[in-house]
């Protein structure tokens, strides 16, 4: 064996919720809030046994209300926090998201989804005002680990929530993966953060989503000026942020099929067999769903006669892809929604061979 | 409770005859400016500026953290000088938990109204509460939407008369006002309970007091701490400015009765608090 003795040994075989929690804990989490609801459960039960080892609280809340208020107050003292749900859940939680997002507060949100009907929930938010939230979409356990780390360093850089969308199977698969506290340079100052210590110095400190300007000469807040500065930032985040996207196989192909998330590995999978059989189709995979990998994507699909895409839902993360590529090529939706009995677990869809069917029929038609 | 017909309507829409002045400046030290947009009469401003009295008091500037819901009191939320963290409303109760077992040394204190604490997060306090979260929740109770201009509440009182209760509110059509403070000190997790109110000198004093004893009651690491604060409304509940001390004493303090409804630390053979116990 050439593996590292050193590696082997941190490599463990862990449940992808069990997984995301030590990826918290090692980014540096230390407070976490959550209700139960499946498949987001796990994930609150990991961080319940495990946040009190490393000296952090896990607040079993009343509500997801709460769940996202408690993760407000621990965030606004520069505790690095996290809050999750499904997108049911997250729904109850987008007023805060919002105010939260709009006091410059660094957040990790986790939305175990079911299915991904949430794309326009997390990419647009369903909460008031002018936000974003940068959003990562881990196709699988492995990958998770990394993004949540990535999650915490750019919650924290740009005093900002990110969202990291996973689902059912990223929550329930098992695979072995190495969690160890991923290097991202110095950690952000926490300057910013409440304390209880700047009272009486005549400088008190004050984390408001109305602006943290403080009253003088008889003047109130100033929401317009506050909510310009709150969107100059936002659009500094989003050109800053280098948008991530794996692709494979597009140099050449007349048909790149896109997903995102779990169900990109079945694309991924679906294509090389229709490579295997000479068919000159690609995949591409937007890993950071906000900001959207426009450029990248555009570049990929050039030359090609038709993009396909391919999601657990109606038709969202479509409209994205429509946007990069401007008309040059034409864009299908192969997708739909596929549920099992629960309405939130198997996608009967997700089978290579469905898919493959799928992605021929775009093949025959255009190619 | 008034009948209806005796109580006459305030003109609002224009400005009072004889215009408001600043006689002395007596601005508390953690309050940064002393003049304010809330209304002549208010009973608000005189509630905060004893929460800020009884902080400085105490000696615990240098480690509170207040935590503000919505209402006309989030005027102040950005002109005191100790730290604040703005909440949604309703939403304080679970924020300042957030805070305070991030930062369990520091002393947690919500500042709410009765829409903000018991119209619209109701289960927020009461969990809290349940939880015996080691913060103090503060209460302004008016029994109206100030803010919105005079709409009822879950507090407000029989018969009072708001914009969306025009006859007085009616059991039948909007049913009973919710007695948040007797609600609360139910609670097993609840160590401080009080009921106070700023509508004369002696109860100013009083409620000074209570806060002081909510204070002490978190930064002895008790349990939780409610004061509930009924403050004068004279906008809100169409009344002349001058007859608000008495219109909350013979509506309001009739129906939520002051006292201290519950002291965990008195029970344990402390001195009890002055204030009349029920």
């Amino acid at each position: 064996m050439s593996t590292p003795a050193s590696t082997a040994s941190t490599r463990r075989l862990l449940q992808g919720s069990e997984a995301i929690a030590e990826a918290m804990i090692a980014a540096g989490c230390r407070f976490f809030a959550g209700y139960p609801m499946t498949p987001f459960t796990e994930v609150l039960e990991h961080m319940a046994r495990r946040l009190p080892e490393v000296g952090g609280v896990c607040m079993n809340a009343e509500s997801e209300l709460e769940a996202v208020g408690m993760a407000w107050g621990a965030a606004a003292t520069g505790t690095p926090a996290a809050t999750g749900s499904t997108g049911q859940g997250l729904s109850l939680m987008q007023e805060s998201l919002a105010e939260i997002t709009l006091a410059r507060l660094p957040l990790v949100v986790l939305n175990m989804a079911r299915a991904q009907g949430d794309y326009w929930q997390a990419t647009r938010g369903g909460g008031h005002g002018d936000y974003r939230h940068i959003v990562l979409a881990p196709v699988d356990v492995a990958e998770a680990v990394e993004l949540v780390q990535l999650a915490f360093h750019l919650a924290a850089t740009w005093r900002n929530p990110v969202l990291v969308f996973g689902d059912y199977y990223l929550a329930h698969t098992a695979r072995s993966v190495d969690v160890s506290t991923l290097d991202f340079g110095p950690a952000p100052s926490t300057e910013w953060a409440l304390t209880g210590e700047s009272g009486g110095t005549g400088q008190a400190k004050l984390v408001s989503f109305l602006g943290s300007a403080k009253q003088r000469d008889d003047v109130g807040y100033d929401l317009a000026v506050h909510y310009t500065a709150c969107a100059d930032h936002t659009a500094a985040m989003l050109r800053d942020v280098v948008p991530v996207m794996d692709t494979g196989m597009t140099e050449d192909a007349e048909v790149v099929v896109v997903a995102f998330g779990t169900p990109g590995a079945y694309i991924r999978a679906a294509v090389r067999s229709l490579r295997d059989e000479g068919l000159r189709v690609g995949w591409a995979r937007p890993v950071t769903l906000v900001p959207f990998p426009s450029t990248d994507l555009a570049n990929a699909v050039r030359g090609a006669k038709a993009v396909a895409v391919y999601e657990n839902n109606t038709g969202q993360m479509v409209d994205d892809v429509r946007l990069a590529v401007l008309g040059a090529v034409p864009v299908e939706f192969i997708g739909g929604v596929s549920l099992d009995s629960s309405g939130f677990g198997i996608a009967p869809d997700l089978d290579v061979a469905v898919l493959r069917r799928r992605i021929l029929d775009v093949v025959e038609r255009h190619a | 409770m008034k009948k209806i017909e005796e109580l006459r309507v305030v003109r609002t829409d224009a400005p009072p005859d004889v215009p408001a002045r600043l006689v002395e400046d007596f601005t508390p030290r953690l309050v940064d400016v002393g003049a304010h947009h809330l209304c002549p009469g208010c009973g608000e401003p005189i509630a905060i500026r004893s929460l800020m009295e009884a902080i400085d008091e105490l000696d615990l500037v240098r480690r509170t953290i207040t935590v503000f819901g919505i209402g006309c009191y989030t005027a102040f939320s950005n002109n005191l000088d100790v730290e604040v963290l703005q909440a949604l409303h309703g939403r304080a109760p679970s924020v300042a938990t957030g805070a305070k077992r991030a930062r369990p040394d520091s002393i947690v204190v919500t500042l709410q109204g009765d829409g903000d604490m018991v119209s619209e997060g109701l289960q927020e306090v009461l969990h809290a509460a349940a939880r015996g979260e080691n913060i103090t929740c503060v209460m302004l109770n008016n029994g109206v939407f100030g803010e919105t201009g005079g709409h009822m509440t879950a507090t407000t009182v029989l018969g009072q008369r708001t914009k969306t209760s025009l006859e007085g509110r009616d059991p039948v059509a909007h049913g009973r006002p919710i007695l948040l403070a007797d609600l609360v000190a139910r609670l097993d997790g609840a160590a401080y309970v009080a009921r106070c109110a700023v509508n004369s000198a002696g109860n100013v004093a009083r409620t000074k007091r209570v806060l002081l004893r909510a204070l002490e009651t978190q930064a002895l690491g008790a349990g939780f701490s409610l004061v509930e604060i009924l403050t004068m409304c004279p906008t809100g509940w169409f009344v002349e400015t001058q007859e608000a001390p008495d219109y909350l004493a013979d509506n309001l303090a009739t129906v939520h009765i002051g006292g201290v409804l519950k002291d965990i630390r008195a029970n344990h053979g402390q001195k009890a608090d002055d204030i009349e116990s029920r």
